[in-house]
Formats: C-alpha cells, structure tokens, sequence
C-alpha cells in the first residue's frame, strides 16, 4: 500500500467538522487575513498552501486557539466556538503540531503524551498504565519503532513531530493542523509521516497540512486552500488542479514598481566569492560564484538551505565540505571574525537577535564590528558613520537614541551601516527587507545599486520573489539543501516558485511501504534494506538505543 | 526489546553504522555514584598509605554526619534547581529554624513537638514567601531568595547575639544517637530522601516539576499549573532546610543565627549539581544529588583524616565541581537531536555502489567514509 494511491481513495463528502466563515486577523493596523472561508470535513487532508506570508501561519494559529479572529465565525460540528488557549482547542478536539515542538526533551514519550493528564491511582501517577496506553497507542499507529520510555531528546527530529502527533491523538483530536511538518525532514523521514498521516485519515481524523512542497501536497492531499496576501483565493480537490496551475494561482501579483533600475554602466567584473562543492549538515554541494558588481539572489522555501549557506560563508556554521574561494583564492573560514577580516558582511535575517544590541545606541550598535574586529583602528574609521548614516536616510532624533525604539526599517539602517563601515568586498543580504516599510526597502534597494556600482559583490536572500525579480543578475534557486537550478535575470516567479517547491518532478513519487513500518522484532536487520531510496542501508539503531532509563 | 526499525532513519542511523556501533550511555546518576566509588577507593588508598583506615568508625561516622546536614538543604534544593529556580535563602533558614527550635523548646521535654512544628512552620513559611515572590512578582529567583535570605540575615542579626534557646536532653539525641555508626539523623535523611524520590517519581506535582524545569511554556500548555509547581518546591525546599536546623539545633543543644556563616547555599547548589541535575532545570534527581552530598562529605572525611591544608580543600573541592559539570556539559550535546539534513551523505555522494540499495562496500566497517563526513560522524 503506498500513500499516492490513498489521496484518491478516501472520501471527503459529508459534513465539514470545522467550518470558517469570513475569518479576518488585523495585527498593529496591519490586516494580514481578510474573509477566509474554509471547510475541513472528516478523514480529509486539507492543503493550506501560498508563499511566504499569505497567511497560512496566521489562519493555523487561529484554529489552534493561538490567536483570535478579529471577524469571521468559527464552527464546531456546526456549532460556533472560539478558543480560549491552545488548550481549549484541544480539549475540543483541535490539535496543532507546530514547527517548533511542545515537547521535554528530557522526558520520555510516555511522560510528554499524558503531560499534565497523568492517570493516577491512589493519588500515585500510575506510571505502568501510562507506558501501556502509550505503547498501544503507538502499536495502533503502526509505530512499532516508537516505545514508551525512550527519551525524547534522543529521538530524531521526524519521530519527535510523531511523538506531537501521539500526543494529539492521544487527546482524541479530531482535526490535527500540522504546520509545515516536512520542513524539518529529511526526505527518507518524509515517509514516515506519510504513512501516519494515511493512518489517521483511515480513522476519520481531518489533517489541515500547511506545506510549501508541491509534491507532498499532490502525494498526500485531498483539497487545496490557497491563501495569497491574506486573502482566501480558492478551495479545489486535488484532483482538479495541476501543479502548474497551483503555483500559478499562489503568486502572480502585480509589481509593485519601486525597484530601481540598474545603472547600465555597472557590469559584473572578477569573481569575487566562490563556492565549490560546499557542504555541511545542512547544505550539500553547493556551487556558486557571485563577481564584483553583480547581485546573485538565492530564492527558495523557507528551510530550504539559504541562510545556511549565508552562515558557512561567514563562519557561524561553517562548510565541512568543499572550498570557498575569495578573489580566486581559497580560504578557510571558521569563525564570524575571520569572516568580516576577509572584508566579508551578513546582514541577518533576524536583526533583533542577531543584528543589533537593542538596549545600546544607535553609534554604539554602528561601531559593533569595528571594534570589536579591528579595535586599533576603529576611532579613524568610524568617523565615516556620520555619513552612512545620513546616505541611508537615518531618521532618528538623536545617535544616542537605544536602537529598540527604532522603527524596523531603521533599525535595519543601523546594521546596514555597521557592515557598510568595515567596507566589505562581498555582503550577504538575507532578508534585508523582512518586516520594515516601502520607504526604507526603497532605501534598501538603492544602497544595493550603489554597492554594486562600486565593484561590491552581493549575495541576496530573499523570499520575495518580485524583490528577488527585480533586483538579482542572476537567481539561484535552493531546494531541499541543495541547488535546485540557476535562472536569469527577468526569470517569472511562477518558474521560481515552480523550481523551488519541485513542481516540474512530480513525476518523482514518494513511495511509502509500509510493510516497512510494520517489519517484526527481529527481523531489524535484515528486512529495512531494500526500503530507502537512498541506497543507505537503515542501521538498527534502536537496538542499540540507550535501555537505561534515567534513575532517580 | 520491541524496537525494530519502522522509524529507520538512515540520516542520523547510517553516520552511527560508519562509526560503529554505540555505546550504551550511562545515566548521569550511575556516573555519580561510580565517581563516588572512585573517591572512596582512592581515599581509603591514601590512608592506607599513611597507615590508617578510612572506613573505621570514627571516620565513617564524621562522614555520615556531613552528609544529614547537607543532605537535607540539598535535597530541598534538588526540587528547586528541578523548576529552574535557585534558593540561595536556604543558609538564613536553618539558623533561623534552629533559632525557634531551641527558643520555643526552652529546654523543657514536653514542648519538643511544638518546637519541631514551629520550626517546621517558620521553614515552609519561608519557602511560601520565596515561591510567592518568584512565580507572582516575577522576580528572579537568585535575587528573588537572595533578598528573603538579607531580610532574615538582617532580622536574626538584630534579634539574637549569641547562641539562644535550650534543646532538651531528649531532642539532642536527633544529633548524636547511632545505631552501629549510622547516626539518627541519616535514618531520617533516608526517609526524607525516600520521600522525596517518591514525589518526584510518583506524583504529579514531580512530574509537573520536571516539566516546569524543562520548558515552562510547554507544562503551561499542556495546562500544568505553573505557579503551583514552583511554589510547592519551594516550600519542600525551606521545609528541608527547617529540617537541617532542627538537626543542628539538636547537635549544639541551643539555636544560634551563626549557623548561616556555614555555607550551606553554596554547597547544597554544588550538591545538587555535581549530582548530575541540570542547573537550567528539567533533569536530574534526588539520588543524584545524595551522590553528591557523599562526594563532597567523603572529601571532607579525607581531608581531614589526611590533616590537607583548608585552603588546598577549598581549591580541589573546586576543580571537581567543575570537572563535573564540564564533563555533564559534554554529554548534553546529543548528535541525534540535531536536525541534520546530510549526515548520511557520504554514501550518497560517493561515486557507484550506492544507488543499487545495497550497502557501499567497507561502509559497516569501522573506518569513517573517504569523504569528510568523517568530521562529523565522529563530532
């Protein structure tokens, strides 16, 4: 039995069991959802799909019981609810496995499903009747690798996400959203959740499954919300639609028109920065070159590997495998420090935590790097802060001002100014534009025209496509951890998005044996070999596992 | 063992088949105690070789004693280091619960329970004002207990000079009766201890516990009352440290507001997390943090049979701590959490022999991979 064959298989017809009507969400003024309808009925998996940002998130922690609608109604059975916490969701059958997990990784399986609902016998947990309930639970799920005591923590990052789904299961859930589950997944873990999710449609349970990759949500679906910009676009089974047809639907806005042009005068020079085959745990096989003047964008899902390459470039996690070159030249670099003496910047994604000292001043957070890295010479160069500052059009009362109270575009002035005062030769944007207004992206993309005139190499994390459209020389897009292709300047965001979320090899199925899931004890050794595409034969590791439970 | 392979996971599995197989892990607290069976080993060498018995009942003795009076305040603080909290007020309250021990028992034997109840009352008292100020208010719980810890330190400075109260006769004996060379006082602690292990184990405010020390917005989501848990521990802290000034109130036959100059906070931390509980909370035990208690009070045997200067004391019963915690420290980074997406791919990448789903020749041998995967096999 395989998981491809069950998306036509089961049947979606009757009631929905959640119904959404007109549910809208407005955050700080900001109107992020707007009227979104949607009906999950009983043993159905329902897509959630859109780009970055279309809301899939908001509209998930909404039925979690995260936050709540500003407008729209909620139906439970066909009758209205609205939760209170996560906790009444649950209570109410809803359950939500979140990317990041509700687990104790010090605890074991047994002790994170019936957290807070302990059974008890004459006021003692009753700890034997909590590991049975457990391991049949996980027997009925097929979960035969899965045992009561094992520790969390030590469990791998796809069989955790089945710890969650235990634990919702365990709750009587009803409808269990998953949040992006594969994101996290290597692609042979990816099958196990496959057949879990089988498993729980067979039991009438409805799957609300909010994914970016295509293939899954073709493998795995029977209808397909999709959310653009925090509006409702359309609801369609599986059936009717094609992935080219999807994709189309999820992008495909107007452009927005304040990119500026390139100066046609700045024509890419020497290469600047190179990769050759570079590799770590998260990123394989990595071959890049971005010349003096160019912009190389790297587009791709969120997960898919593109601040990781920022971070083995600069150091923070850096490349086991492969070479960097700089200048034709190849260099080692194991460290943030090393990385910024190289005349190497990265701008990071998360500027709170990773780009600035709120509490300190806005000259304070500019000289960060210059002290720090060239602590000698830094009086004579930070003199050019003054400057940066006003070309970047600073708006603040005072440069003493503590750099929390700035506005996100400002804010992410201020760290641009900190790179842009060490003068480096090649700067690594990841979302530079992430959060902050049209004025300063607008200031953003003039710097970056700027840069580039000057002979400065840049390398552009972005996840939106018409910023990556309009501004990248070339566009590299990531899938997976590795390169999923190369497009040229102008390139649509359908053939990005396509390339990104592997639209173009549906061909490619995902077989999901489950025999493999349900291999007898004994037979560890031998039977798992011919399950994994890869080539890998699966050590039996859990033979091997820790037996030890921690003492008291 | 129920543990076939349905979750094979070859990222994580297969980097382990390169290296071999693994090695059984030995919980933190069965390392404690084998470091414990390490010192007394060496310690009973060293005063063999000075021509002594380390294991004599003298020695043993004075080793059974160090351990109750710590034993007590570091099992209290097992429960709080557990929620990720810290009670640094446990000293001021074991003067202080010696100090309404012997004054309210005034040495007469028929007030013996209602000054063990007072005590008591005073201890958990204590521990109620320490949770209150640390789950309510917010407050830090360094500094939280660090100022209910000066408040007392200021109250018991102002209020009694010297030495107070009277044990009666009949109390005294919780100090210095034995049975053979076990003192009272250690049957006691081993009842305590059994409590303790108990609760922690076996109800579900220890477990909620657990959970509150291992990540409070998950015990808060799966609708553990938070507040509770740190409140409760606490309490059993204050009321353990009430216990330990009972203790010492009957070893001296009096109460006296010194007893906070022992250092008692300090070590009982020490204590605890040289017994293998995590500082940042949610793992550890209260067997662990006996190991602990016998580490240091085996160290102090020793070094007092062996007459080492106080400051060489000092000095070493520092560097184990630390070795300790280092060596803990180590162990936390578990390789299987990490969510690595190309651990396995030293077999992928290599040229032939891997697509055809059989295993790439040598690669269930010890030797790591031609590639660099090496590196991060072994980590």
């Amino acid at each position: 039995m395989t998981a491809s064959t069950a998306a036509g298989g089961a049947s979606t017809t009757g009631a929905p069991i959640l119904q959404l009507r007109g549910i809208g969400k407005v955050f700080f003024g900001n109107s992020v959802l707007r009227g979104i309808d949607l009906d999950v009925r009983p043993g159905e998996v329902h897509a959630l799909v859109g780009e970055n940002g279309a809301g899939k998130s908001t509209l998930m922690k909404i039925i979690a019981g995260v936050h709540k609608p500003d407008s729209g109604t909620m139906e439970l059975d066909g009758k209205p609810v609205a939760f209170a916490s996560p906790l009444a969701a649950q209570a109410a059958g809803v359950s939500t496995v979140f990317q990041e997990f509700n687990l104790l990784p010090e605890r074991t399986v047994a002790e994170n499903v019936y957290l807070g609902r302990e059974p008890r016998r004459f006021g003692i947990v009753d700890a034997g009747r909590m590991a049975r309930d457990t391991d049949a639970l996980l027997a009925d799920l097929g979960l035969h690798g899965l045992a009561s005591w094992m520790r969390v923590g030590s469990l791998s990052v796809a069989e955790q996400q089945i710890v969650e789904i235990v634990k919702a299961v365990s709750y009587d859930a009803r409808i269990i959203s998953m949040d992006e589950p594969t994101a996290a997944l290597a692609d042979q873990e990816v099958e196990l959740l496959y057949a879990l999710v089988a498993q729980l449609r067979a039991r009438g349970v409805a799957i609300l499954y909010v994914s970016h990759r295509l293939k899954e949500i073709f493998d795995l679906c029977d209808t397909i919300t999709v959310l653009k910009d925090g509006d409702f676009v359309l609801t369609t089974a599986t059936a009717d639609i094609t992935p080219d047809r999807l994709v189309r639907t999820m992008v495909g806005r107007e452009f927005a028109g304040y990119y500026p042009d390139k100066d046609p005068g700045t024509v890419p020079g020497a290469v600047k920065l190179a990769l050759e085959g570079a590799g770590n745990t998260q990123v394989d096989g990595i071959d890049l070159e971005v010349r003096a003047g160019e912009i190389v964008a790297l587009a791709g899902l969120q997960g898919s590997g593109r601040t990781e390459i920022a971070h083995g470039v600069f150091g923070v996690a850096p490349f086991t495998r492969g070479t960097i070159l700089l200048d034709g030249k190849p260099v080692t670099v194991s460290s943030a420090r090393e990385a910024v003496r190289l005349g190497l910047a990265l701008v990071t994604e998360d500027r709170k935590a990773e780009g600035l000292a709120l509490e300190q001043s806005i000259s304070a957070n500019a000289r960060l790097v210059l002290d720090s890295v060239t602590p000698g010479s830094s009086d004579r160069r930070a003199r050019a802060i003054p400057g940066i500052l006003s070309s970047l059009d600073l708006v603040s009362r005072s440069k003493d001002a503590e750099v929390q109270y700035l506005s996100g575009g400002n804010q992410q002035k201020v760290v641009l100014a900190k790179w842009l005062v060490t003068d480096p030769s090649v700067i690594v944007l990841d979302e530079p534009t992430r959060g902050i207004d049209v004025g300063a992206k607008r200031a953003v993309y003039d710097l970056m025209r700027t840069l580039t005139a000057r002979g400065v190499a840049i390398l552009l994390i972005s996840s939106e496509l018409p910023e990556v459209v309009a501004m990248a020389d070339r566009i590299l897009v990531m899938r997976d951890g590795r390169l999923a292709g190369e497009l040229p300047a102008g390139s649509d965001e359908e053939t990005i998005m396509a390339m990104a979320t592997g639209a173009g090899d549906t061909s490619e199925h995902v077989e999901v044996d489950l025999s493999a899931l349900d291999v007898p004890v004994g037979d560890a050794a031998r039977a798992p070999q011919s399950v994994l595409p890869g080539g890998e034969p699966a050590s039996p590791r859990h033979a091997q596992r820790d037996t030890t439970q921690e003492d008291q | 063992m129920s543990t076939a392979v349905s979750t094979a996971s070859p990222s994580t599995g297969s980097a382990k088949s390169t290296s071999g197989p693994r090695r059984r892990r030995l919980g933190s607290t069965g390392i404690v105690y084998l470091a414990l069976v390490g010192i007394l080993v060496i310690s009973a060498g060293l005063v063999a070789a000075q021509g002594g018995n380390f294991f004599s009942q003298g020695n043993l003795f004075y080793l059974l004693s160090q351990t109750s009076l710590l034993g007590f305040v570091a099992i209290g603080q097992t429960f709080v280091i557990l929620c990720k909290s810290l009670d640094l007020s446990v000293g001021y309250v074991v003067a202080w619960s010696s100090l309404v021990a012997a004054t309210t028992m005034a040495g007469d034997p028929s007030r013996i329970w209602l000054g063990v109840v007072a005590a008591l009352a005073v201890a958990a008292g204590v521990g109620l004002v320490n949770g209150l100020v640390i789950s309510k208010l917010r407050v830090n719980s360094f500094i939280a207990t660090l100022g209910v810890g000066l408040i007392i330190k200021g109250y018991l400075d102002t209020q009694y000079k010297g030495p107070s109260g009277e044990i009666p006769k009949a109390f005294q004996g919780f100090g210095y009766t034995r049975i053979g060379p076990v003192p009272i006082s250690v049957i006691v602690l081993a009842v305590v201890m059994v409590l303790g292990v108990v609760l922690l184990n076996r109800t579900r405010s220890g477990y909620h516990m657990f959970a509150v020390g291992g990540n409070i917005d998950v015990a808060r989501l799966s609708g553990i009352r938070t507040d509770r848990s740190i409140i409760l521990a606490h309490v059993l802290c204050s009321l353990c440290a009430g216990v330990a000034g009972l203790l010492i109130a009957a070893r001296f036959g009096t109460g006296n507001a010194l007893v906070y100059t022992y250092g008692y906070d300090l070590n009982s931390i020490a204590a605890v997390v040289l017994g293998g509980t995590l500082l940042m909370g949610g793992r550890g035990s209260i067997m662990g943090t006996i190991a602990g208690v016998l580490i240091l009070a085996s160290l102090d045997t020793v070094f007092n049979v062996l007459d080492v200067s106080p400051f060489f004391k000092d000095v070493l019963r520092g560097a184990i701590i630390i070795a300790a915690v280092a060596m803990y420290a180590r162990r936390q980074i578990d390789p299987a959490s990490s969510r690595a997406r190309f651990r396995a791919l030293a077999q992928s990448v290599r040229p032939g022999g891997a697509r055809d789903g059989q295993a790439p020749p040598g690669s269930s041998s010890a030797s790591a991979p031609s590639t660099s995967s090496g590196k991060e096999a072994t980590r």
